[in-house]
């Protein structure tokens, strides 16, 4: 088998480890961490695979997002609750989740390969068009950008709407103004 | 929030920050020739302004930029964005690429795209940098209330 595909499963099975300990540790600073190290594993699969415009967007975003989650965690006041954990619920989970994985494993048999995109095909495709008239086309050397916001800006004017309005509901969430009027309004009821 | 970290923590912070505030920048104008664009290079510029703000303290990193600053940056990144999408139909539709194109892997290539990425980078990493000073000042507040 290719040494990379290898290379791919180990760091898989890396990332799936982490997930897990993430999910079932009893220490958040700890699942922050796993957190992170799924991340930097994701990060080093998207360069084996070719793509280091995402590795370096997976990367830099995982990097700040452990560094405000290990901020928030560390200042944090631990309000967990110990959970009980019914053996039914749990044998009834883990039945349902074989039978997703098996239904999930005959589906995958169906797919195309991996590795060999459909819009690649046979007579070029998209891809190769992309490929071929993309420099000519945009002018911009590295191709992930010019389809990015040249070929599919549209799209990325979407993903763009999305980060926008995430973090002015974020804003209006966390704003000081309003906790305050609202602390201060308990407190005359009071 | 305690007034910064230690000397040590300092200094290397005020070295470092100048570098990485270099390298966001270059990530982003550089994105339609090297791998990166806007958003690496704008969530490079928000780590870096993270670590001022951890190195430094709230009040110290007001003095460099304030609140109002960031917020004014992340609406004027997506209304250009938008922007360039709109000036478009100057040469006849939405996102049409109306500058251009430029010598090929040179930095003044690409039309618009270098235009796009800058508006993306600003808008990502002052909204990235503003939700870390939003957590921050949401968890002031709190100890604000519960410590009298």
């Amino acid at each position: 088998m290719d040494p990379v595909l290898w290379v791919l499963l180990a760091l898989m099975a890396f990332m799936i480890i982490g997930s897990l300990i993430a999910a079932e540790t009893d220490d958040l600073l700890s699942a922050v961490v796993c957190v992170g190290a799924v991340g930097a594993g994701l990060a080093i699969i998207d360069l084996f695979l070719g793509a280091p415009d995402l590795a370096i967007t997976q990367i830099v975003v995982e990097t700040l997002s452990v560094v405000i989650l290990i901020r928030v965690v560390l200042t944090r006041k631990d309000e967990t609750h110990e959970t009980h954990k019914d053996t039914l619920l749990v044998g009834g989970v883990l039945l349902t989740l074989g039978v997703f994985l098996v239904i999930g494993a005959w589906a995958m048999t169906a797919l195309h390969p991996f590795g060999e995109p459909l819009l690649a095909g046979e007579g070029g495709g998209v891809a190769s068009d992309y490929l071929a008239r993309g420099l000519a086309e945009t002018g911009a050397a590295n191709y992930v950008t010019a389809v990015l916001l040249d070929y599919r800006a549209y799209d990325t004017l979407g993903e763009a709407t999305v980060i926008f309005v995430s973090i002015i509901g974020a804003y209006v969430i966390l704003r000081q103004k309003g906790r305050l009027h609202h602390a201060g309004g308990n407190e005359s009821h009071r | 929030m305690p007034a910064g970290m230690s000397l040590i923590v300092k200094t290397v912070a005020r070295l470092a920050v100048s570098f990485i505030t270099v390298f966001g920048i270059y990530i982003i104008i550089y994105g339609h020739l090297t791998p990166g664009g806007g958003f690496a290079g704008g969530t490079i510029l928000a780590a870096g302004l993270v670590l001022l703000l951890l190195a430094f303290g709230r009040q110290r990193a007001r003095q460099i930029v304030t609140h109002e600053a960031v917020i004014t940056w992340d609406c004027m990144g997506a209304l250009g964005f938008a922007a360039v999408a709109v000036l478009g139909y100057v040469a006849g539709g939405f996102f049409v690429n109306f500058l251009a194109r430029g010598e090929p892997y040179h930095l003044a290539s690409g039309g618009t795209i270098v235009l796009s990425n800058s508006a993306i980078g600003a808008k990502v990493g002052a909204g990235l940098f503003g939700m870390f000073w939003a957590l921050a000042a949401f968890r002031s507040s709190r100890t604000k209330e519960e410590q009298p």
